[in-house]
């Protein structure tokens, strides 16, 4: 059976590579870099069977790899820019017009692909085993994707598989300390969850709000979600703090709120938080870097209007919806 | 419950603060933060360390996307991106604003349908979205100053998100919805992942009008710049 680790030790090979091509040209902060970022990939299931099963020292070696990768991302902080020196605009160009529109092909296979695989997994089975883990289909379909996009890639444009893997470490290397980002963000995000920093923050919001005025805890339950999403850069995790803090026991509890819209308009609110953060650095950072943006923060910039306006909107749904 | 909070590990959250105002290295900011929130809380160094390294393993699924980076790339040097500028360009009628409302429909569709992992920004906006909205662009307004092409860059990152966020909580049967409906099941609160998920969709409507305007306005605020033709040359390596 096809499972995710599979999909995650292709992963941790294109890191090594990426670590590879550095140290062949002794930028070695790099090479340690991605050296260090392939291990969660390559290693990462026994790291977590161990720990489970009490043998910590795995994963506290990975702790030491995360505060590595802390220090080499700041020593490593100035960001190329995605830019191939090495094909001309010109070569592009001609290339361009000669392949035409053969060159979307491998492009649009990535999406097509993983459709294919995700509404046809449950029909793909060898005897009586399914031939891909129905736990993780969507992001083992896109793995698969990603392969056979690769392979006509390869044959559309007459490339060798090395030059595909140069390919991809400039883009590495592009995207530098952002690609590692998000991974590190939801590492905090837990570790903010294992100190109790909800708590202290429901706790908080609790003891400033009047809270015999339904609408006062609406808007103290909104405006939390969308700061707590702002700081975690997630509303996943935002979502069950302010629901302990002030969604179930005075919301739905004390101004009997109705739990169905109340939780779904609340997760929405936190999306509107997510749209603002630099903390949600997938959406929001990767993007500026992957579309070689100047600002860092452009997207977010793009994004704000339409936050906000949404947030009202939600905020009106809320107060019409919960309190029927 | 107001007896035993210990409200130090709050301190890591003013270093993630502090440390994005003054603009330092985000990677290293948060690794920090953490681990003045670990302290604050008592944890132990080894405590701690297994911490992290456990949850830094179990959030390797955010990187996945780099699997699709040397298809992008060998595609991208073949002249992909210069590809999708000339389609688009050969589109008579095909404005800015009338492309990134239909990709913010169909994204939104396609993650109401659960198929999240479809386009992103490594998947189909830096190769497709971002060159075809460029190109749909200087159609209208003639070349694009340096500016303005930023701009039509970070909308296009923008329209995908938007369209992600607000098309997924509709969907049941991952994410949001199934958080929901376990954190209520934990209170005793019992209700079908689908009285949750019809909720979502009045917002997704007001997500989808709300930001169609915005583009749309965008498009019209584009106007050509005297600026442009020689901002365009050094611009060219774009």
């Amino acid at each position: 059976m096809l499972r995710i680790e599979h999909i995650y030790w292709l992963v941790g090979a294109l890191l090594l590579g990426g670590a590879w091509f550095n140290a062949r040209e002794r930028h070695w902060t790099m090479a340690c870099f991605w050296a260090i970022l392939a291990c969660p990939f390559l290693f990462g299931g026994s790291i977590l069977t161990l720990a489970d099963s009490g043998n910590r020292l795995p994963a506290q070696a990975m702790g030491v790899g995360v505060l590595a990768l802390g220090f080499l991302a700041a020593r490593h902080s100035g960001l190329r820019g995605a830019n191939d020196e090495s094909s001309s605009v010109d070569a592009r160009q001609a290339s361009a017009s000669r392949l035409g529109n053969r060159l979307f092909g491998p492009a649009l296979l990535i999406p097509l692909v993983t459709l294919l695989i995700v509404l046809t997994a449950g029909y793909l089975h060898w005897g009586n085993t399914a031939l891909i883990d129905a736990r993780q289909t969507t992001l083992i379909a896109l793995g698969i994707a990603c392969v056979v996009a690769l392979l006509a890639a390869l044959r559309v444009t007459r490339s060798t598989f090395s030059q595909s893997m140069r390919e991809g470490r400039r883009l590495l290397d592009a995207l530098g300390w952002a690609a590692l980002l998000p991974m590190v963000l939801a590492t905090l995000g837990s570790v903010f969850a294992a100190t109790g920093v909800g708590d202290a923050i429901s706790a908080l919001v609790s003891a400033a709000i009047p809270v015999d005025n339904r609408y006062a805890c609406l808007l103290a339950f909104a405006f939390g979600m969308v700061v707590f999403t702002i700081i975690m850069g997630n509303a996943f995790a935002a979502f069950p703090v302010m629901m302990a803090g002030i969604g179930l026991p005075l919301l739905i509890n004390g101004h009997h709120a109705e739990a169905a819209s109340l939780g779904a308009l609340g997760m929405l609110t936190g999306y509107c938080g997510t749209l603002l953060t630099p903390m949600a650095a997938n959406f929001n950072i990767v993007p500026a870097v992957l579309l070689e943006l100047d600002d860092q923060y452009a997207v977010i910039r793009a994004q704000f209007a339409t936050a906000l306006a949404l947030l009202v909107v939600n905020i009106g749904l809320m107060a019409v919806l919960v309190f029927r | 419950m107001t007896t035993l909070i210990n409200y130090w590990p709050l301190l890591g959250v003013a270093v993630v603060v502090a440390g994005f105002a003054w603009r330092k290295n985000p990677v290293l900011v948060v690794v920090i933060a953490g681990l003045v929130s670990g302290l604050c809380a008592g944890m132990s160094v080894s405590d701690l360390l297994a911490q992290l390294g456990t949850s830094f393993v179990s959030n390797r699924a955010l990187l996945l996307f780099v699997l699709t980076l040397p298809v992008i790339g060998i595609l991208e040097r073949a002249g992909l991106r210069e590809r999708a500028r000339d389609w688009i360009a050969g589109f008579r009628g095909l404005t800015l604003a009338r492309l990134l409302i239909s990709y913010l429909g169909v994204r939104q569709i396609l993650s109401m349908l659960g198929l999240i992992n479809v386009a992103g920004h490594a998947q189909t906006v830096r190769p497709l979205v971002a060159p075809m909205s460029e190109a749909a662009a200087e159609r209208n307004v003639g070349t694009l100053s340096h500016d303005q092409r930023q701009r039509v860059r970070a909308m296009a990152a923008a329209t995908d998100n938007v369209g992600l966020f607000f098309g997924e909580d509709v969907f049941v049967a991952i994410g949001a919805v199934l958080l929901i409906q376990s954190f209520y099941e934990s209170q005793g609160i019992h209700l079908s992942p689908l009285s949750i998920a019809l909720w979502a969709a009045p917002t997704a409507i007001a997500a989808f009008i709300l930001h169609a305007l915005r583009v749309w306005w965008f498009q019209r605020s584009l106007r050509p710049t005297d600026e442009s033709p020689q901002t365009d040359s050094a611009n060219a390596a774009d």
